[in-house]
């Protein structure tokens, strides 16, 4: 016993912690008693008492606390009769009891103070508890006179009792180790175990195993951490004796290193399942946040928690916090219906909230239920599209499960207005994300009228995963099990003939589907060693996307500790982290959306004539959300999803003809048409474009809008994107690789543009020139800008003289329109700034009155202004400003979208 | 230079007046004793693709693994020849342990505060930007490495 053989500082240490696992102990068992006198015959209970008594005496014995010992060991007889069914429990009884737990908080206060047990000896006390045993009439009541006691003779009692404490070292040894090392908790859970335990039998309860189940250890996260850690190297070092075996032909050795793999593998599940906790602990403040919420959203919602206990690795419980409260007020918010719509439903008032965790298949299922409404997949349908996220015949083809997962994408909400509790917008895609990264998954359910339920499924621990290890120029690499679909190894000359090549990018028919592919090779720059024999494709899934890494080798699965980059790699984002391989070696873990986002940019490096050189500008390496369409010859063409307002459809039909242009009414306004093909191929919209309904890709630009005819919409990918400027066709900005296939980029000024131009016919060459409106009132400027935009001009808006100076500064203008009222002599002071930049002279400068003053033009053309005209006279000012202007400035529109693709 | 600037500069080496030293090129480097975890002589290596180029790689040091700055490219100095040896002097930074390959390892050298000064102006900026400041050792010079700054690699800025 190291306890005994340790300095007086470690024994008072422990002597501490034994006072202050007792009064804890204390506390609930004052509680348990009163309880248990309500129900005498909850087994459950006194069987919890029983092993609290049981717990103090053995470590009073430990300590040679005698007084207690002996006190608690009388009272622990009595229980353990009680607990037999030898006798019924009386309000006498329990009197005596409770007298006992009073004199064990008086002799723990001395031991506390003092150290020592303190003077008193409580022998009236432990004599009658030892009378009570023996069934003496002072304390037994003897209208009850127990059947069983009646026909036990006493000193077979005295013998139940002496096999107790035979029995007891079996009971005694465990608690007093782990009091030596930690305390000894007992938790309040217990009572819930108690009931689970109460239909066992009473001998089962007796065992030691319960007692132990029912105490804590309590260990510092610190220890915990390092055992894991230490348990990591173990796996590893057993990896290399399992490498080293393989290589050997030695019986023994085999042996030893088997009995190793089974031991280190059960000591991995012993380790790790210490780092587990009850995910209860997340849990204890959703009450809250439910409470919180339905006296918020004046809804009644009753929140029901199973499987509090069910145990998870801190890690993991830490990633779920967010994600859960997430959904628990969704599920309050949108699920669960109004008091009056319930009724109206036929369902009773208040609103149930299901919270259930468990176990299955090695993860863990949290399912968040309600009954409300459901999701409605009609809602979920019509949502989709008015964001723009689906065109209406994608729609049409959805199951009702895929509708549903639309929940998901970015940017979607069903909530019909926007509160403040939940709803902005970010919602489900962030969960589903948060969830996501910790290898778990999000499922969504949902029964219309009667509730939905959000199950996610999440592994057990993080620490420890399967991995696939594979080679590549001469490295080796670790891809997490996790994302791994397939393997797929082609062999000899059918190799040639099964990766193609679609624009450059290598892409490989999976069961009659493409699969993009990357070159690991190429991705990280390596050296390829790899004969030409074979090809070794690994099928990953990152997100919802799915490509084929093609690498040197593949080798085997390997159990891997995860373990973190140093801070100066961090910023790589190819690699989730690094492990200690067989051999001791670091291998590199690479992250499958990292390597995933990268070879989209490499795959278009690739492409012959490109990658020597590369004499193309790279616009931007962003994360862009893009909308992707097909148009004639053009199969895929990208612009930002920013840009796009909405997505139409129209019958072919609603077009008309206006000002020599096709245009459509769209929201009571008149929307102007461009055909893409129009504008990229120079064919007619007519010959070419035979579908019903056609497609429309609407653009906002300001107060213009312009339609874009486009023969399909195909995906809105999220990606980074590298924008390769070139020299090429009119109407586009340049190419990229997206989605592992080249994709240009619609130069969405040109066409924004033509379709002006088509729309303003005859309305003189206005497009593109620039207008900087002066003008305090933000209605006057509205209505001034409006006309100009009508125009077709480009305009830009200031408040004040200064504003105006700033605009200028920006960008040059074609011209400026000021308003004569601005505050003070603002007109005066804007003109006579731009008349002493020598950049800015040449613009002219239009000035606008509110109202005719005889003899003010005069006054204001002598003053400097080029022009004067009557505020909301839109034709005169429309008149003046074309007469005004100069040939179009040399200002390239490109420049500007390429500013324009950097703002993305 | 004022008394002020080299307090307030030299302030968490100075503590031990200790210095692990060793030579990078023909440059001779101190790193404050008690900020040297260990040294130890080359390690198997592992890669790091598409890292800057100072970052040599990974190396597993019981169980950690270590990323290894190679100090030659870190001082923009000329790659060793062909079977020089390296040597790794693994430090304990802010940002965690890290391997710094250097040539040669030194003594452990006492220094004396008179002679430290503030690193010369006219030093080149590479070099002076990794340093705290110069101990005047009898024929040359000792720099002191400010291993913060030595590990901290933007990435991005160097790729």
């Amino acid at each position: 016993m190291g306890a005994l053989a340790s300095s007086q500082a470690e024994d008072q240490e422990i002597v501490r912690e034994f006072l202050i696992e007792s009064h804890e102990n204390l506390t609930r068992l004052d509680r348990d008693l009163v309880e248990l006198e309500n129900q005498p015959k909850n087994a459950a209970l006194l069987s919890s008492i029983f092993r609290t008594i049981h717990t103090i005496k053995g470590t009073c014995g430990f300590f040679g606390f005698s007084t207690l010992e002996r006190i608690t060991h009388q009272a622990e007889n009595l229980l353990s009769q009680l607990r037999e069914g030898q006798r019924e429990l009386t309000p006498l009884l329990v009197s005596l009891i409770l007298e006992t737990v009073d004199a064990t908080r008086t002799v723990l206060a001395s031991i506390e103070k003092s150290g020592e047990e303190g003077l008193e000896r409580f022998e009236t006390l432990t004599e009658r508890l030892g009378l009570a045993a023996q069934l003496s009439v002072e304390v037994e009541n003897p209208l009850t006179p127990d059947p069983v006691l009646m026909a036990a003779p006493a000193d077979s009692i005295a013998e139940t009792g002496s096999l107790d404490d035979w029995a007891m070292p079996v009971e005694v040894e465990p608690a007093k180790k782990e009091e030596r090392e930690a305390t000894v908790r007992q938790e309040d859970t217990r009572s819930k175990e108690d009931r689970r335990e109460a239909d066992r039998s009473k001998e089962e309860d007796a065992k030691p195993h319960s007692t132990v189940a029912d105490s804590n250890v309590r260990v510092g996260v610190g220890l915990l951490d390092k055992l894991m850690d230490l348990v990591g190297e173990l796996v590893l070092t057993r990896n290399q004796i399992l490498q080293f075996n393989t290589e050997r032909e030695d019986a023994a050795l085999n042996a030893t290193s088997q009995r190793l793999n089974l031991i280190t593998t059960e000591l991995q599940a012993g380790v790790m399942k210490t780092r587990m906790q009850p995910i209860g602990g997340v849990w204890s403040q959703l009450p809250r946040v439910v409470r919180d919420m339905s006296v918020a959203l004046g809804k009644q919602i009753r929140l029901q928690t199973e499987g509090a206990d069910t145990e998870l690795d801190r890690t993991i419980i830490e990633a779920i916090k967010d994600p859960l409260v997430h959904l628990i007020r969704n599920s309050c918010d949108h699920g669960i219906e109004s008091p009056e719509t319930r009724l109206a439903a036929g369902k009773p008032v208040q609103g149930r909230l299901n919270l259930r965790a468990y176990h299955e298949g090695g993860q863990v299922n949290i399912e968040i239920g309600d009954d409300g409404a459901g999701i409605s997949v009609a809602r979920v349908k019509q949502k989709a599209i008015e964001k723009g996220l689906l065109r209406p015949e994608q729609v049409d083809k959805l199951s009702d499960r895929e509708a549903l997962n639309l929940i998901f994408l970015p940017g979607f909400s069903t909530a019909q207005k926007v509160t403040n509790i939940s709803g902005r917008g970010v919602g489900m895609d962030v969960v589903k994300s948060h969830i996501e990264k910790i290898g778990g998954t999000v499922d969504l359910f949902s029964r219309a009228g009667e509730g939905a339920t959000v199950r996610i499924k999440i592994p057990l621990t993080l620490a420890i995963v399967p991995g696939l290890v594979i080679t590549s120029g001469g490295e080796r690499f670790v891809i997490p099990q996790i994302s791994l679909l397939e393997l797929i190894r082609i062999e000899g000359d059918a190799t040639e003939r099964h990766i193609e090549y679609v624009h450059g990018t290598p892409v490989f028919r999976r069961r009659g589907r493409l699969l993009p592919i990357a070159y690991l090779n190429q991705v990280l720059d390596l050296q390829s060693s790899s004969s030409r024999e074979a090809v070794n494709i690994v099928v990953l899934q990152a997100e919802d996307r799915q490509f084929g890494l093609v690498v040197d080798g593949i080798n085997d699965t390997q159990e891997i500790v995860v373990k973190p980059l140093g801070k100066q790699l961090k910023g790589l984002l190819l690699y989730a982290g690094a492990t200690i391989m067989g051999d001791g070696r670091v291998a590199l873990i690479l992250d499958v959306l990292g390597i995933g986002q990268s070879s989209g940019v490499f795959a278009e490096v690739q492409e012959p004539g490109r990658g020597s050189g590369r004499p193309q500008i790279e616009l931007a390496v962003e994360l862009q959300r893009l909308l992707l369409f097909r148009s004639g010859a053009f199969e895929r063409l990208a612009v930002p999803l920013s840009l796009v307002a909405r997505l139409e459809l129209f019958p072919r039909a609603m077009i008309e003809y206006a000002g020599g242009g096709p245009v459509i009414q769209y929201r009571e306004r008149i929307l102007p048409l461009v055909s893409l093909r129009s504008v990229l191929e120079s064919s007619g919209m007519d010959e070419a474009d035979r579908t019903d309904p056609v497609q429309v890709v609407v653009f906002t630009d300001g107060d213009r809008m312009v339609g874009m005819l486009v023969d399909q919409i195909l995906d809105i990918v999220e990606e980074a994107v590298t924008v390769r400027q070139k020299v090429g066709r009119k109407g586009l900005l340049g190419s990229g690789v997206i989605g592992g296939r080249v994709t240009d980029f619609l130069d969405l000024n040109e066409i924004v543009q033509v379709a002006a131009k088509s729309w303003f016919q005859g309305g003189g060459d206005t497009v593109g020139r620039k207008v900087l409106v002066v003008e305090t009132s933000s209605f006057s400027r509205g209505m001034i800008r409006s006309g100009l935009d009508m125009a077709g001009y480009r305009v830009f808006e200031a408040a004040t003289p200064e504003d105006a100076v700033r605009e200028l500064e920006k960008q040059p203008v074609d011209i400026v329109v000021a308003s004569l009222d601005l505050a003070g002599d603002g007109s005066s002071e804007l003109l006579a700034a731009i008349q002493s930049n020598p950049e800015w002279t040449k613009i002219p400068v239009l000035a606008l009155s509110s109202s005719p003053v005889p003899g003010q033009s005069a006054a204001v053309l002598r003053a400097g202004f080029q022009d004067c005209q009557t505020k909301f006279d839109h034709e005169r000012m429309l008149e003046s400003v074309a007469k005004l202007v100069a040939p179009p400035a040399s200002s390239d529109p490109r420049a500007v979208d390429a500013e324009r693709w950097h703002q993305q | 230079m004022t008394i002020d600037a080299i307090t307030t500069k030299f302030e968490p080496a100075r503590s031990s007046g200790q210095f692990s030293t060793f030579h990078v090129g023909d440059l001779f480097f101190g790193v404050d004793v008690l900020h040297v975890q260990e040294v130890l002589c080359l390690q198997p290596m592992t890669p790091v693709p598409r890292s800057p180029d100072v970052i040599e790689g990974l190396i597993n040091l019981r169980g950690q693994i270590v990323t290894a700055i190679d100090m030659r490219r870190r001082l923009h100095l000329p790659p060793r020849a062909g079977g020089q040896t390296v040597m790794n002097m693994v430090v304990r930074t802010v940002d965690g342990v890290v391997s710094l390959l250097v040539d040669e390892i030194g003594d452990v050298l006492d220094m004396d505060a008179d002679t430290y000064e503030q690193p010369p102006d006219n030093l080149n900026p590479a070099t002076k930007e990794l340093i705290r400041g110069v101990y005047k050792l009898k024929g040359q010079l000792l720099l002191v490495l400010d291993e913060e700054r030595t590990v901290d690699l933007a990435i991005g800025r160097e790729a």
